[in-house]
């Protein structure tokens, strides 16, 4: 099994005809995701070819879902129009939103986070993110697919090519998924949400945990291993070298004050009882330590 | 990007906070002249985009414009934790009766926002929460309700706000959720917020955030920008668009995405402590695009550094093609010529690795040498940089 997505799942693209949704729904159809149409605004009733499929584009992601059955979206819209998008996501009841866009403002995020809370139908994943991707099954975003196939590891990460390297670096055992939950202050599902989706994936023997600095999400999902994973976790904390107070990057990826630094978070996950790697290639050798492979 | 405490003041008053009169200066003429302009006594304050300015001596009590040219002229020019101070705020004195603190902020842990409210204001309220948290209200805000005059009443009351300021204090509230809102801002904190003698509540000191993704709809916002306190290889990568923070280190870093970037400084500095303890010269994500010219503008950034060393070039090509990256290289070096002489390291994974590795290998760049993993890359620059 896999957490999120699967080999049933059937996904529109938001933004598909932008040129960054097409390039990507092209890669996407290529690693045999089965994308079922596309939404633009104004667009509806057009069909393109990407790939030998004729995909449909529809007005609203509500009629989208209609007509193909569609219970994933992924959103490549810029950041200018991303909240609209994701809000059209969320009152069509889309079960699982993936926001790729980098950029957005960060009320827009924290306020499409909140709508989808009080209606409660649709989990976002992102923004700022590289989406997720269960090989050999559904690739959602734009993770390479042919860095490895499936396989007994889950990985959540707040990196883009962390994630990559980590897929790479452990390529001969294989991903059941692996989900980049973006790199922003605020993203609507966390390192604990794909925590608990791994601990409960009867396929998942381990898990890899890729964090950074900024916020406290490692601290806490730090405390829910010690509560609720029984599974092995190893874990990998970017930007022991990043200077307080500067943005590395990633809207999220700032020490403030004393609170946020790669220390204060791998003394949190180790108290846990995570190992932690110093760089990714010791992290995958701990993993393969604890997995005897 | 954090304001001044002038800029946080400016937009203050532009959305009806109630502040001070106050004007900048950046001479001991000006501070005089606007000392005169304001009347009466007045603070002389450094604008440094750092806190405990107060302790380091950087903020006077000027009796005259006589004195406060003398203050402003002390002031000006004064380093505060590495801040050079190039800018004093001049601003009328008020007779304080209380200080509280009130800030609106960003909450990640809880992805909302929060209102910190309290009444023991103007000392640092990281203390208060650690010492007395119970002198500290927090209140959620929904991000898609904000805060209305009856949630602005709420939390006054419970922050146990006296009456008699009760309503002002709302009132404040209600504006700077203003300020929060339409500015795109994270942060908008006034410590302290004060009661004059006279009864009246107003912002004394404030310190904002602004989010840079907003830009895009917040035209005002780049003339916010603090140019001359720009790192100037910081200000010429903004200009090319990337993203560059400069370090104290002596190996150039280059990679694509932020997280591959952050840990390819620390695996540097790890590295580093075998050789002679060199460290990191900078953090540089090209993202995606690897062309040569983007190579190029990242390339002549860092070795316009005087302080680097040796260069790292650390690519995990996803979408990105390791052979484009190469090229990008190759073009890039050719394109700098005589204006390259720095060793460079370069470790290519992923997407068309083999192709990539093979166009360097045929270029043969004196300047340039390969290495298989991260970890060997990083120890291979650092011992560079340590010769």
């Amino acid at each position: 099994m896999t957490i999120f997505i699967n080999e049933s799942s059937k996904v529109i693209v938001q933004g598909m005809t932008g040129s960054e949704g097409t390039k990507h729904t092209r890669r996407m159809l290529v690693s045999g995701t089965n994308i079922v149409g596309g939404v633009t605004p104004g667009k509806g009733g057009q069909v393109v070819e990407i790939e030998g499929h004729n995909l449909p584009v529809f007005n609203t992601v509500a009629e989208a879902m209609a007509a193909t059955g569609a219970n994933v979206s992924v959103i490549f819209v810029p950041p200018k129009f991303a909240k609209a998008a994701v809000i059209d996501a969320i009152n069509a009841k889309m079960p699982l939103a993936v926001v790729i866009t980098e950029g957005i403002p960060v009320h827009d995020s924290a306020s499409f986070y909140t709508y989808a809370q009080s209606v409660g139908t649709t989990q976002i994943i992102g923004p700022n993110c590289p989406g997720l991707i269960s090989p050999g099954k559904s690739n959602v975003g734009i993770i390479p697919a042919d860095i490895t196939g499936a396989g007994p590891i889950g990985l959540v990460s707040k990196s883009g090519t962390l994630t990559y390297q980590m897929m790479y670096e452990l390529r001969d055992i294989g991903f059941s998924t692996a989900v980049g939950i973006g790199g922003d202050p605020v993203i609507g599902t966390t390192h604990i949400d794909c925590l608990r989706a791994f601990q409960d994936d009867p396929n998942t023997e381990a898990i890899v945990m890729i964090g950074e600095i900024g916020g406290d999400a490692e601290e806490r999902a730090a405390a829910f291993i010690s509560e609720y994973v029984t599974k092995p976790v190893v874990g990998y904390i970017a930007g022991f070298t990043a200077p307080e107070g500067k943005t590395m990057g990633h809207a999220g990826a700032i020490v403030s004050g004393s609170s946020g630094t790669a220390q204060g978070k791998k003394d949190a996950l180790e108290a846990a009882g995570v190992k932690v790697g110093q760089t990714p290639s010791e992290t995958a050798r701990l993993l393969r330590a604890i997995m005897g492979r | 990007m954090d304001l001044f405490e002038y800029q946080a003041r400016d937009i203050f008053e532009k959305h009806g906070v109630p502040v001070l009169a106050a004007a900048i200066a950046t001479t001991a003429d000006e501070a005089e002249k606007a000392a005169e302009t304001i009347g009466g006594k007045v603070v002389v304050k450094a604008q440094v985009k750092v806190g405990g300015r107060g302790k380091a001596g950087g903020v006077k009590l000027a009796e005259n414009p006589k004195d406060a040219r003398e203050k402003a002229s002390a002031i000006l020019g004064m380093d505060i934790k590495g801040h050079t101070v190039r800018t004093v705020m001049i601003a009328a004195a008020a007779p304080i009766e209380a200080e509280y603190y009130l800030a609106i902020l960003l909450d990640r842990s809880n992805r909302t926002f929060l209102v910190m409210a309290s009444v023991s204001g103007g000392m640092d309220i990281e203390e208060v929460a650690h010492t007395a948290p119970e002198k500290l209200a927090k209140i959620p805000v929904s991000a898609v309700d904000g805060i209305s005059s009856a949630k602005a009443k709420e939390i006054v009351a419970a922050a146990q706000f006296p009456a008699e300021v009760a309503d002002q204090v709302a009132d404040v509230l209600l504006k700077l959720w203003e300020v929060f809102q339409s500015e795109d801002a994270t942060l908008v904190e006034v410590n302290p917020l004060v009661k004059t003698s006279d009864g009246k509540i107003i912002a004394l000191d404030g310190k904002v955030t602004l989010d840079e993704n907003a830009d895009f709809r917040q035209p005002d916002h780049q003339g916010l920008v603090d140019e001359a306190g720009e790192n100037p290889l910081e200000a010429a990568a903004k200009e090319k668009g990337l993203n560059y923070v400069k370090l104290d280190g002596e190996v150039g870093i280059i990679g694509n995405g932020a997280g591959l970037v952050m840990s390819t400084l620390d695996v540097v500095a790890y590295a580093g402590e075998k050789h002679g303890g060199v460290r990191p010269a900078n953090f540089l994500d090209i993202g995606g695009g690897a062309s040569a010219q983007i190579m190029a503008d990242g390339l002549s950034i860092i070795l316009g550094d005087k302080d680097v060393k040796s260069v790292f070039v650390n690519v995990f090509g996803g979408i990105t093609a390791c052979d484009s990256v190469a090229n990008g290289i190759v073009q890039a070096l050719e394109l700098l010529g005589p204006k390259a002489t720095k060793p460079i390291v370069v470790r290519l994974d992923g997407n068309n690795v083999i192709e990539g590795r093979a166009i360097l290998k045929a270029a043969a760049h004196p300047l340039v040498e390969q290495a298989d993993t991260m970890d060997g890359a990083a120890n291979r620059a650092a011992e560079l940089a340590a010769k």
